[in-house]
Order: structure tokens, then C-alpha cells, then sequence
């Protein structure tokens, strides 16, 4: 095996059982801390060693066995020092010998605990992304532009309070699972979207190790939960806002609108999987089963995506999904993103008067000046329009969106 | 593993009669199901802060100072100790307690 064969079998044990061997040995040891450093250690060793023994035939087997060792060395190492404190390292878990439930995967245990309500939802994003994704301190910390002794801080605390406040190593019963898988995806959601349009003056525009990556852990939870419409729901929007990516952003990085984008740049491959995800969501709606805020969305972006050309979209089903989506939620930014298809409906007069009513509440929010700005250029106001894409500039965060303004603000309005 | 479940009063408004009649009641009740499942410990109310006196004997003589050691808008005015399996069945109590009282409340593990 060549150094480039192993080094892509040892990618590819990462990706595949990080999170396995680390959920296994916290469910072992009692000890999340204990588990990602055993983890961290048995990586480095197959690093090591892979290139001179070769790729092991079970490359999960071999990682979780390494693991343990060190996890071993390390409960002996602190046993000698103090029992107490060792104790007091251990989280809560069920008992190890109870048989698992109808979902059986340790790494759900994994997730549902690093994305514990009584942890702040920034922790919940570095702590999945570090013990569920296998990301290092310094990918997490570069992808959210925070110092990385602040993002490491924010993970070590959280360890502490999962210990010390017991927050439970298990599976959510019953009737608090359809809120806790929400609080799941909220966190995987907000990854893709920190990807999909990044904040900060001097980032990238699109960052796709961070939408790749909500996206595996999105594909991670489907196997888990496959029952879940929501979860199917999220990852077909995921799926179909990526498809678009390449035809998203111009050679000069700027933002290509959905109406100006190359639409044979669209992933082929990302489409079908995402429309076959929403088929079966609307198999379920069918037989009476309602659908949740990312099924509607993901259904939105499967018409979106169904259309070979702009002219060609269905906006009746467009608008009507948004009216099945503002039942769901009836937050301002979706009454915007529905004016914004009133308009292909019904014209820029009608949806203008729906977008003016949402002042009060969205007149910080850039997406609601720039839906105004295209809205009254369509009517012709072109000085009113130009004013509203001055202020939309001034509130954007993204490069790619603040150049792409810019240009269409200068050659439109 | 037992929990302080502090009640914080954050109003300025002083409730009615009837008002604290009914959170009283409703405190009752939820006191009597933490007793009946095993969650109680303690609980207790708490004079407001005007009335409190803080010491601080680290020097060569007590030294005294009439009021709260922190003037807040935010204060405690009660709290119960809770014994529960773990943080969720903490908080799910918690919650209930919060109602029961009608103010919000902090949950913090002990040592």
C-alpha cells in the first residue's frame, strides 16, 4: 500500500469511527474527557504505526481496542492519585449492562449529550463538532473565528458541567425526544448555515469543510433516526442548498443570485438524493403525517431545484408551501421570504405592501432591505431602491453577499 | 446527588393577597409530590435582602455592615434542596417549581 493509500485509509477510519470509538468508551469509562483524549491518542498511534504494520482488516476494531488501552493507563494513573477525585470524574450514565433501547447506537447518546439544552448553544456547537465530528480545537476554533484557547476553554467547561451537573449519557425517553432531536438539529443547522454564508470581513464566502461537514453529521443522524421526518427534512435542505454551491459564487467571488445562476453548474447527484428525501416526506404528509419547518423548506428547495430554468419555477407551489411554513412559523424572516415569492405570484406592488408591514421588526436584518431594493427597482423607484441597497451593504456580514449588493445596487438600481 | 434549586424574584411589583395565596398553595402542592417521590431534601423562604447582615470576621475584629454583601434587582428569595438522579430529572422538577412559585429559578449541583 502506497503513503497516499494510507493516508487516505487513516482519513477515512476518522471520519468513519471517531465518534464510535469515542461514544463507545465514554459509555465504557464513564468519562467524555477520558474518551477524546483515549481517541485522540489511538489515532495518533494508527498514524504512526499504519505506515510501517499496514491498514489494519478492521480498522474500527483496532482504533477502539488502542482507545481503551490508553483509557486504562490513564483511570490507573489517576487511581493511584486519588479515588475521590476519580470518582468525581465520572458522568452519569445508565448502567453499562442494560440492554439497549430501540435506538442502539452509542453515538446518539454522544449527540444528544453534547447538545444538551442546559448547555449554551455555542457550546453545543464546538462540543459536537469536536467529539462527534473528530474536528481538532484549531479547525473549530479557525471555522468560528474565535481564539482557539477561548473555543478550548468553552469545551473543557463544558465537560465540567456535563460531570458535575450529571447531565445523562442516554437517549432522551419518549415524550421529551421530539424536542431534544429538534435542539439536535438546530446544532447542525447552524453549522451548515455558518458555512453556507460565513460571517467576518476576511472569510472565505462559502466555507465547505463546515457545510460538508453538517452535512455527514446530518447523513449521521439519519442512520440513527430514520423514522424522523424532520431529521430526513433538514438533511434534503442541506442537500439541495449545497447541490447549488459551485453556481452560488462567481469566479470574482462575488454572490450569484438563484435567478442569475448557471443552473448545469447544480450537483446532479446531491439533487436526486435531496428530492428523493422530500418524496418520502410527502409519501408521510400524505397518509397525515405533518410536516415540520425543515420538511417545508426542503419541499421549497425541491421545486426550486426541479425548475431547468428560473421561468420555468412554480410559484404557486413556492407560495403555498410558505403559507404551510408561516403556520409552522410564523416568524418575520419567513413572512419575508414568502413576499419575496408573492412577487413572482401576484407582482412587486402586492408583495412590497407585505415587506413594508415587516419594518418594525426586520429594519435590522440586510435580507429585508435587499428584498425592498429589488422589489422597488421592479417598480421602478429607482432612487428609493438605491437607498435601501445602501443600507442592506451596511448590514451585510458576508463578502460574497456585500460585493454582489454592491454590483447590483450600481448597475440596477 | 442533590440540587440547590434557588427561587430568584426579579419584580418590583408587590403581588397581591390573593396572588401570594395561590403561589403558596401552589408551593404546597408541589412540596408535597417532591416528598411523595423521594426528591425532598429542604426548602425554605427567605426574608427580603433589607434585612439581611453581612459579617466578615477575616481580620482582627468582626466587622459589620447593615444590608445584602450585593445590591442586585435580582434577588433570592427562597430555594429547595432536591435529590435526583441526574440533570434532567433536576430539571424537569425545576420547571414544575418555577410554576408552582410563579418566579424563575436556578439549578445548581452540590459538590
Amino acid at each position: 500500500m502506497s503513503e497516499t493509500d494510507i493516508q487516505a485509509a487513516i482519513t477515512r477510519a476518522h471520519r468513519a469511527e471517531w465518534a464510535r470509538v469515542v461514544a463507545v468508551l465514554t459509555r465504557g469509562f464513564g468519562d467524555l474527557d477520558v474518551a477524546e483524549e483515549a481517541a485522540a491518542e489511538a489515532f495518533a498511534t494508527a498514524v504512526e504505526r499504519w505506515p510501517t504494520d499496514g491498514v489494519p482488516p478492521n480498522p474500527g476494531a483496532w482504533l477502539t481496542t488502542a482507545a481503551r488501552r490508553r483509557a486504562i493507563d490513564r483511570i490507573r494513573r489517576e487511581s493511584k492519585r486519588d479515588d475521590k477525585q476519580r470518582e468525581a470524574l465520572m458522568v452519569h450514565g445508565d448502567d453499562p449492562l442494560e440492554p439497549l433501547g430501540a435506538v442502539e447506537d452509542e453515538r446518539l447518546r454522544l449527540l444528544f449529550t453534547c447538545c444538551h439544552p442546559a448547555l449554551a448553544m455555542d457550546t453545543r456547537v464546538a462540543l459536537t463538532l469536536r467529539l462527534v465530528g473528530g474536528l481538532t480545537v484549531p479547525e473549530i476554533a479557525r471555522a468560528f473565528l474565535v481564539p482557539e484557547a477561548t473555543l478550548g476553554q468553552r469545551i473543557t467547561r463544558a465537560k465540567a458541567k456535563i460531570k458535575t451537573a450529571r447531565i445523562p449519557y442516554r437517549v432522551p425517553s419518549g415524550e421529551d425526544l421530539p424536542a431534544r432531536v429538534s435542539g439536535v438539529l438546530a446544532v447542525l443547522f447552524l453549522v451548515f448555515n455558518e458555512g453556507y454564508l460565513a460571517t467576518g470581513p476576511d472569510t472565505d464566502p462559502v466555507r465547505d469543510d463546515l457545510t460538508g461537514e453538517a452535512i455527514r453529521l446530518a447523513r449521521l443522524v439519519r442512520t440513527l433516526l430514520p423514522a424522523d421526518g424532520e431529521v430526513a427534512g433538514l438533511l434534503a435542505l442541506m442537500l439541495l442548498t449545497e447541490a447549488r454551491r459551485a453556481a452560488r459564487v462567481s469566479t470574482s467571488g462575488d454572490l450569484v443570485a438563484l435567478d442569475e445562476q448557471d443552473r448545469g453548474a447544480w450537483d446532479a447527484g446531491l439533487i436526486a438524493e435531496g428530492h428523493r428525501l422530500v418524496r418520502e416526506r410527502l409519501v408521510a404528509a400524505a397518509a397525515g403525517v405533518a410536516p415540520g419547518r425543515y420538511q417545508i423548506l426542503a419541499a421549497i428547495n425541491a421545486v426550486h431545484t426541479s425548475a431547468r430554468d428560473i421561468r420555468d419555477t412554480d410559484w404557486s407551489q413556492v407560495v403555498a408551501l410558505y403559507d404551510q411554513l408561516v403556520r409552522v412559523d410564523p416568524s418575520p424572516i419567513i413572512a419575508l421570504n414568502r413576499a419575496i415569492a408573492v412577487a413572482e405570484l401576484d407582482g412587486p406592488q402586492v408583495a412590497l405592501a407585505t415587506v413594508d408591514r415587516l419594518d418594525d421588526r426586520l429594519s435590522g436584518y440586510h435580507a429585508y432591505h435587499v428584498a425592498r431594493a429589488d422589489l422597488l427597482r421592479r417598480l421602478g423607484r429607482g432612487e428609493q431602491s438605491r437607498a435601501a441597497y445602501d443600507r442592506a451593504i451596511e448590514l451585510a456580514g458576508n463578502t460574497a453577499e456585500t460585493a454582489y449588493l454592491t454590483r447590483r445596487r450600481d448597475q440596477r438600481a | 446527588m442533590q440540587y440547590l434549586v434557588s427561587v430568584i424574584h426579579d419584580s418590583r411589583e408587590p403581588s397581591s393577597v390573593e396572588a401570594e395565596a395561590a403561589e403558596q398553595a401552589a408551593i404546597d402542592v408541589f412540596n408535597e409530590r417532591l416528598r411523595a417521590e423521594g426528591h425532598w431534601v429542604f426548602a425554605g423562604g427567605l426574608g427580603v435582602p433589607d434585612n439581611a447582615t453581612v459579617l466578615d470576621n477575616r481580620g482582627e475584629a468582626a466587622v459589620v455592615t447593615d444590608g445584602p454583601f450585593v445590591e442586585t434587582k435580582e434577588f433570592l428569595v427562597g430555594f429547595w434542596i432536591i435529590d435526583a438522579p441526574d440533570l434532567d430529572v433536576a430539571l424537569k422538577l425545576g420547571a414544575e417549581g418555577s410554576k408552582a412559585c410563579n418566579r424563575k429559578i436556578e439549578v445548581r449541583p452540590f459538590l
